[in-house]
């Protein structure tokens, strides 16, 4: 899971790249605590094939990302 | 997807208008919007700094800030919280500004300077893209100022509150401020109507996370033109109305408070551009999330002001070309241009992660 909570853009969608680039998830969440992110990372994500869902937990989201 | 698309092209569409409007009102010229110079000029009404040309409280800057506020609160996503290397962002936010006056513009007005036909403004923009460049290099390898902190309401409204008081003051008592009798100053669209301008651009800005240096970094980094659309809305839009209203002059000479020193005019922005990575946004966005509550983004712009005031305190700012002289950035402006450079290539450096003990 990535926690990229308390983190201005662009790292959220940069630690999630990372990810995607080294191990090429099937799966992978992310939360953050960032209306923000939850569209750059959605965005990112989607072109890079995946499908998007988000829950809101409080003040976080948690976004799964599924190949 | 294609929503948040438009919503950028159209924010930047509208962000050009209200350029081209600002200045047929009475804003400075390839000024309708200039972040630096309005900070600047608040810094100096507020007595910060003595340059008699540069003084006046500009609301655009206030209604930035509270049309932000107000659409975070409205979308529900205002959010107290700070903490991420406050002082750093202080010191990388004055340099930002000490990069951009030697410019004379901050990247919103290096946009609305090229819909002007200013070519010094190209020059800017391949400085900024270097230093966007030079940023991104150390955030691809880790670089982090560190996370932010949850923070109680009080710290979040900071900036607002201070927006707002500016507003009550300079209505209620507007001898307590300085106004310029000439120069860029001097030349402002009318009060009211600017900051109803403003306040609509700042919902706008804060709506659609538009940001100067994020379109260029995230074509970059990911391979994302979301936020390059609305730069390139900003500036067709300023191009459309400068035609049709004859403002449009190409060239480098003759264009209204600009210079043509281009070695210091591409290292001024390319300390911007590249300041900008790291605190996560340009000028404008540091005005926006502020209002969202980011309270190391009022840090910055605490900075910025600051460093607006040295610029002037201490001759470093660019001085416009004239009929009488070419202009240019002082030596003084240079070398604290290259100690911004320094100082922003030492935070890249020392804040990248630690490698792992054997």
């Amino acid at each position: 899971m990535i926690d990229a909570r308390g983190l201005v853009c662009p790292m959220p969608v940069a630690m999630v790249q990372k990810e995607v680039k080294a191990n090429a998830p099937k799966e992978v969440e992310v939360m953050v605590d960032d209306q923000c992110a939850v569209e750059n990372i959605t965005r990112y994500a989607t072109n890079a094939g995946y499908a998007v869902s988000v829950d809101k937990e409080g003040t976080d989201y948690r976004l799964t990302l599924k190949k | 997807m294609k929503k948040v698309n438009w919503i950028v092209v159209i924010a930047g569409a509208l962000v050009g208008l209200a350029a081209v409007l600002l200045t047929a009102l009475g804003n400075p010229a390839n000024m309708g919007f200039c972040i630096a110079c309005f900070l600047r000029d608040i810094a100096g009404a507020c007595s910060l700094h003595g340059a008699a040309k540069v003084q006046y409280v500009r609301p655009e800057i206030i209604g930035l800030v509270l049309g932000s506020f107000i659409m975070a609160l409205i979308k529900g996503e205002f959010r107290a919280k700070g903490g991420s290397s406050p002082a750093t962002r202080f010191v990388l936010g004055a340099f930002v500004m000490i990069g951009a006056l030697a410019f004379l513009g901050c990247p919103l007005r290096m946009v609305i300077r090229l819909g002007g036909g200013d070519l010094n403004a190209l020059v800017a923009l391949i400085g900024f893209t270097i230093g966007i460049f030079i940023g991104v290099q150390f955030m691809k390898r880790g670089f982090s100022l560190r996370r932010n902190y949850t923070l109680g309401v009080t710290e979040g409204t900071i900036l607002p509150a201070l927006m707002l008081g500016l507003l009550i003051l300079v209505v209620a008592v507007p001898s307590l401020f300085k106004f310029s009798e000439a120069g860029p100053g001097s030349k402002f669209a009318p009060f009211f109507a600017a900051l109803g301008i403003a306040l609509v651009v700042g919902a706008l800005a804060q709506r659609s996370r538009l940001c100067m240096v994020g379109g260029i970094r995230d074509g970059i980094m990911f391979g994302d033109f979301k936020l390059l659309y609305g730069f390139v809305a900003i500036f067709a839009v300023v191009l459309v109305g400068n035609i049709i209203t004859g403002h449009f002059n190409l060239g480098f000479s003759g264009q209204p408070v600009a210079h043509s020193d281009h070695v210091w005019n591409l290292l001024g922005m390319l300390l911007v551009g590249w300041g900008s990575v790291l605190l996560g946004g340009c000028p404008l966005r540091q005005l926006i999330l502020a209002g969202e509550g980011n309270s190391d983004s009022t840090v910055t712009v605490f900075g910025m002001i600051t460093g607006a005031a040295f610029a002037h305190n201490f001759g470093l700012a660019g001085v416009a070309a004239s009929a009488d002289a070419a202009g240019g950035v002082p030596t003084a402006g240079r070398i604290a241009v290259v100690i911004g450079i320094v100082f922003v290539l030492a935070i890249s450096l020392l804040n990248m992660p630690k490698k792992a003990d054997a």
